[in-house]
């Protein structure tokens, strides 16, 4: 990139420049290969971006090799087995590292900017996710190039993804590189939810939150309630291949829609955590580019929230045909289709915000109309899809294939590229070129078209999904011929596209400031950005700081606001109340760092390990990786390295700073992003349950045996000590909060062995008992609870002793109280799984009997 | 509006009349050749062109949209906006045409299984990476990669797999049905007349996936009492000679 700059929104006197050159001084990052160890969110969004683009054009040239291949009637260019492995990337790809990665990306640049804040909350966490999808992406990407690439289908029906009907390694590149990939996303739905609920610019209530923050608040809370199913069914099934633990295997009394209901149960709202930031763009941009704000913002709040609900409720649409209960598939039939009402709500809020506004056509507009064309057409063919007797007819056949692109590039690539021609000259402070733009728009429409809509037909006609070849005289030749070329034509679409982008860097006009006279804070700060954002956080008064509160981005860049100046050379952003954007904190940020990195490397190492199946190797990726989180969560609050307390807190004098900084408090962001942690946890947890009740009750050759195998008194007396434990740990908080300090180290010390002696329970428990988890899907069900109780006993444990310690060396003490507040609710968590396991051993026998 | 609307469908209407022969090929959901798949079919130019009309609209209110001039709005303007666009467009279609649809769909869909029926004739079909082996248990006979049925008879297909998932799909007749290994499910076919339709399976089941055809053969129901006893015939031949 050409070196541009940046363009202020004010104008500088010496005072300023002085200022700005101070923050920069904190927040820049490292230079040369320094900026691996950079945390900040703009650099890093951006990074997901490109790399997300990067996998996208890969995508792409799968789907091309895929048309050539079914341009004529039987050709043999692709044979079957390398035709499977092109589809199978191509969906994984294009879901898994393009579409989400993207989306997240383009979250995490803009969230800060938007909500007026100075970086995500968490931003070492920021470049963890980005690593682990950096690595996990090149692993998945290398089964291609190593000729062993999943062959499955992106959605790895077992049994056919399984041991025996795919012996090779291609179905542990994809299990083990999509949970690494998915590291990240949860990385960002965890963050991106604690940091719009948490680092809003004071006076920013939920009402005047950006409609682009609703969307992506829905979208993270919907990865933190979604991913967990795919990931448990991930790693049962990975469990399966690699030891032999029939979880869906019906020989063992497993079942093998058991992972249909899990991986769907993530899928669906998949799609909707691809369609909601998109369909924020377009709420964006509509309201910027009509000139007035957006008509039934509350309405449209209202959709985005139900359909976030709704969208856990369909999974079943994609298994219409697998012999579900009538009743079942009424029931997921009308809920599919009642989803079409919060999204016409928002169709038509659009419509009204156009017709009551002057509209300007630029660029995005002309994307943004392409997205609804295409997008509405999707979701007509969707609701098609959704009664049954329609859906046993075109169900897996070209028709899903033709409506299921309409969907996702009608609906998320479409805005996508809107939001990218919006937001380019904030990002690079240039404009793209007008011509090559509706060159590539319309290139990419009519391709896509041309592809698609034909495609509807071939499938009615009969032509099933995922077949490498087709012989001629069926009436699909000409229309998989048309097809085809409609792709290239896209292709060429896209490459206009890149190349614009590529060359507007060079060649493109200098944009001015707010270039769109867009009415949210992004637009205030410098564009290109630089890495702070806003010398200070402004006191929001409008859902439209930028067209009602005249010369706030001013204000804001001369330091006139909140934190505008920098203290103790620390990094920092206001932490303000949930609902009311009150200011709660100060909330601390830690600055560049190798240990993201260095984690996501050691974790990538684990991965490895286990697709080879060189276990050690695996374990030694687990210890170094515990090293450097550990590592990691040490340099946290009262410690040297990050905010130690100062000469006149050690005094006991009252500091009038104000507000305090987090460590000081009693319930920062810290402590919310443990709780949003917990929730997607207990989402992992409850599906295991739900996993172990469908099999018990729905698999056909289940068997259990009359009594259960565990040894109950001693896992009783362990689910006693624990919640023993837990309350005596609270018991400590809660003095602690009230200034009492003595002895603490000693009780968290005594607390941590009597955690040692319940986790050594557990083990014991695990081995003594007599499990046939290879053979029963019963015993590997309640092993991998075992395993999970054993995995929370003893995390929970380590890190009450490493609160001893850091009691000892007085980094928590009765001024720093925050992190024995934030591994409270971990406690508490593990606890509640002990009982909720105890209950299902003992319940589950006694409901529905043994087999 | 209304006009330009009326004449596209009418147009697509004479497209669609002028040009039948291209929906028909021998695995055509839209030349159906029994109940479940005429259901279908039907509920397809239906949905179809309703599709096209809700299309056309939103396009063209868009456009309009985009072009208009609307001149100082005030508040209360836009408020009226809002609650017409959102009531009208946001609710009421949405809800209305899921009423329509679903008024139509549910006692279809509830037609096309395998209910009781007088005269049923159960056929085994067990998929396999990659065909299907088809048991008629009662006369002991065995067939690969082709099902001989009675036209005009509720016929039940019994579906196995041995291996992976595979599914069942004669286009014309009637719509897919899963094998599970470990499951049985049951679909129901009928044949308006005897003849020839070609099936396939659905799900991708491996490298063999495109190649896993089958075809059912109808035969009139007189027919096929007299396959029935022939093939049963021939089979004790070869059971006594072996």
């Amino acid at each position: 990139m050409t070196e541009t700059t940046p363009v202020q929104p004010h104008e500088a006197t010496e005072q300023t420049r002085s200022l700005h050159q101070t923050f920069s001084r904190v927040w820049a990052n490292w230079p040369g290969l320094g900026s691996l160890a950079a945390v900040n969110h703009t650099t890093l969004g951006l990074r997901f971006m490109i790399t997300g683009l990067i996998f996208f054009l890969i995508g792409g040239v799968l789907a091309m090799l895929a048309r050539t291949q079914l341009a004529l009637p039987e050709q043999n260019i692709l044979t079957a087995d390398v035709y499977n492995q092109v589809f199978t990337m191509h969906g994984t790809i294009m879901m898994f590292l393009f579409a989400i990665p993207v989306l997240e990306g383009l979250a995490i640049y803009l969230i800060p900017k938007m909500i007026g804040a100075r970086d995500l909350v968490f931003p070492r966490i920021t470049a963890l996710g980005y690593y682990c999808y950096l690595f996990g992406g090149i692993i998945i990407l290398s089964s291609l190039f190593l000729g062993v690439a999943p062959d499955s289908g992106w959605f790895m029906y077992t049994p056919l993804s399984s041991a025996e009907f795919s012996p090779g390694p291609g179905s542990d590149f994809w299990l083990l590189g999509i949970t690494f990939v998915e590291i990240s996303a949860m990385a960002a739905g965890i963050e991106l939810t604690v940091s719009i609920l948490r680092t809003r610019a004071p006076g920013m209530t939920l009402r005047r939150m950006p409609i682009f923050c609703w969307y992506i608040l829905a979208m993270a809370l919907m990865i933190v309630f979604g991913f967990p199913p795919l990931i448990l069914a991930s790693i049962l099934l990975e469990l399966e291949r690699a030891t032999g633990m029939p979880f869906f295997d019906p020989g063992g009394g497993g079942d093998p829609l058991l992972w249909q209901h899990l991986f769907w149960l993530f899928g669906h709202p998949e799609v909707y955590i691809i369609f909601l930031p998109a369909a924020g763009i377009v709420s964006t941009l509509i309201p910027v580019f009509s000139g007035r704000p957006l008509v039934g913002y509350r309405w449209v709040v209202l959709s985005i929230i139900v359909t976030g609900f709704i969208s856990f409720g369909l999974w079943v649409h994609h298994m219409f045909t697998v012999g579900i209960p009538q009743l079942a598939q009424a029931f997921f039939s009308v809920a599919s289709m009642l989803v079409a009402v919060p999204t016409a709500i928002q169709v038509f809020a659009w419509l009204a915000t156009l017709w009551t506004g002057r509209v300007r056509f630029t660029l995005p507009m002309l994307w943004i109309f392409g997205f609804l064309v295409i997008f509405v057409c999707g979701g007509l063919t969707g609701v098609m899809l959704a009664l049954v007797p329609f859906n046993w007819q075109v169900h897996d056949t070209h028709f899903v294939v033709a409506h299921m692109h309409y969907v996702l590039v009608g609906g998320m690539f479409f805005p996508l590229i809107a939001g990218l021609y919006y937001w380019l000259p904030h990002v690079t402070g240039r404009l793209p070129s007008e011509r090559l733009g509706k060159w590539g728009f319309w290139l990419t429409f009519i391709g896509f078209n041309a592809t698609f809509l034909l495609m509807h037909l071939t499938g009615l006609l009969g032509m099933p999904r995922r077949v490498y070849t087709y012989e001629a005289g069926l009436g699909w030749d000409w229309l998989n011929l048309l097809s085809s070329v409609g792709g290239f034509i896209m292709a060429a679409g896209v490459a206009m596209i890149v190349l614009d982008l590529l060359l507007h860097a060079r060649l493109g006009r200098r944009a001015p400031a707010n270039p769109w006279q867009a009415d949210t804070l992004e637009w205030a700060t410098a564009t290109p950005p630089a890495p702070y954002n806003f010398a200070s956080q402004p006191t929001v008064t409008s859902r439209h700081p930028l067209w009602d509160q005249s010369d706030v981005a001013q204000q804001m860049a001369a330091g006139e606001g909140h934190l505008g100046e920098v203290q103790q050379d620390q990094r920092d952003t206001l932490g303000t109340d949930a609902i009311t954007a009150r200011v709660a904190e100060r909330c601390h940020l830690p600055g560049n760092t190798w240990l993201p990195m260095l984690s996501a490397a050691a974790l990538a190492v684990v991965c490895i390990g286990l697709l080879i199946r060189i276990y050690p190797l695996a374990l030694a990726g687990c210890l170094v990786a515990a090293v450097f989180l550990l590592r990691w969560s040490w340099l946290n609050g009262g410690h040297p390295l990050a905010a130690p307390l100062t000469d006149a807190e050690l005094a006991g004098k009252d500091d009038d700073q104000s507000p305090p900084l987090e460590s000081r408090t009693l319930d920062g962001p810290g402590r919310w992003g443990m709780i949003i942690t917990l929730l997607a946890n207990g989402t992992l947890y409850a599906s295991l349950l739900f996993g172990w009740f469908y099999l018990w009750t729905a698999s056909p050759q289940w068997s259990a045996p009359a009594d259960s195998p565990l040894a109950t008194l001693p896992l009783l007396a362990t689910a006693i000590l624990v919640t023993v434990l837990t309350l005596l740990y609270r018991d400590r908080v809660r003095h602690l909060q009230g200034g009492e300090d003595r002895h603490l180290a000693a009780a968290l010390g005594s607390l941590t062995v009597l955690g040692a002696i319940a986790t050594g329970a557990v083990l014991w428990v695990m081995v003594s008992a007599p499990l046939a988890a290879t053979e029963q899907a019963h015993d590997a069900v309640l092993m991998v609870m075992l395993i999970y109780l054993f995995w929370h006993c003893g995390l929970a444990t380590v890190l009450t002793g490493l609160q001893a310690l850091r009691v000892r060396l007085g980094y928590v003490s009765a001024h720093l109280p925050y992190e024995t507040r934030v591994l409270q609710p971990f406690w508490v968590y593990t606890c509640g799984v002990f009982w909720l396991s105890l209950a299902a051993f003992i319940g589950l026998p006694m409901a529905w009997g043994g087999g | 509006m209304t006009r330009l609307a009326a004449m596209i469908s009418l147009g697509i209407l004479m497209l669609l009349g002028g040009c039948a022969g291209w929906f028909d090929g021998p695995l055509s959901t839209l030349q159906p050749a029994g109940p479940a798949a005429h259901s279908a079919a039907l509920l397809w130019w239906g949905m179809f062109l309703f599709a096209t009309l809700v299309l056309i609209a939103v396009t063209a209110l868009w456009i309009i949209a985009l072009r208009r001039d609307p001149g100082e709005v005030s508040d209360a303007d836009a408020q009226r906006q809002q609650n017409r666009w959102i009531w009208g467009g946001g609710l009421a279609l949405p809800l209305g045409s899921i009423t329509v649809l679903l008024a139509f769909g549910i006692p279809m869909g509830h037609s096309m299984l395998p209910l009781p029926a007088e005269d049923r004739v159960e056929i085994e079909v067990t998929g396999y990476q990659w065909g299907w082996r088809v048991e008629y248990p009662e006369q002991g006979i065995e067939l690969q990669n082709e099902v001989v049925i009675p036209s005009e008879t509720a016929v039940d297909i019994i579906l196995r797999s041995e291996d992976v998932i595979h599914s069942f799909w004669v286009p014309r007749l009637a719509g897919k049905t899963d094998l599970i290994p470990g499951h049985t499910n049951t679909l129901r076919l009928v044949a308006d007349e005897p003849g020839t339709y070609h099936g396939v399976c659905a799900e991708f089941c491996g490298v063999g996936h495109a190649h896993m055809q089958f075809t059912a053969e109808a035969l009139s129901p007189d027919d096929y009492a007299t396959w029935l006893s022939e093939q049963a015939a021939q089979q004790d031949e070869g059971e006594t000679d072996d």
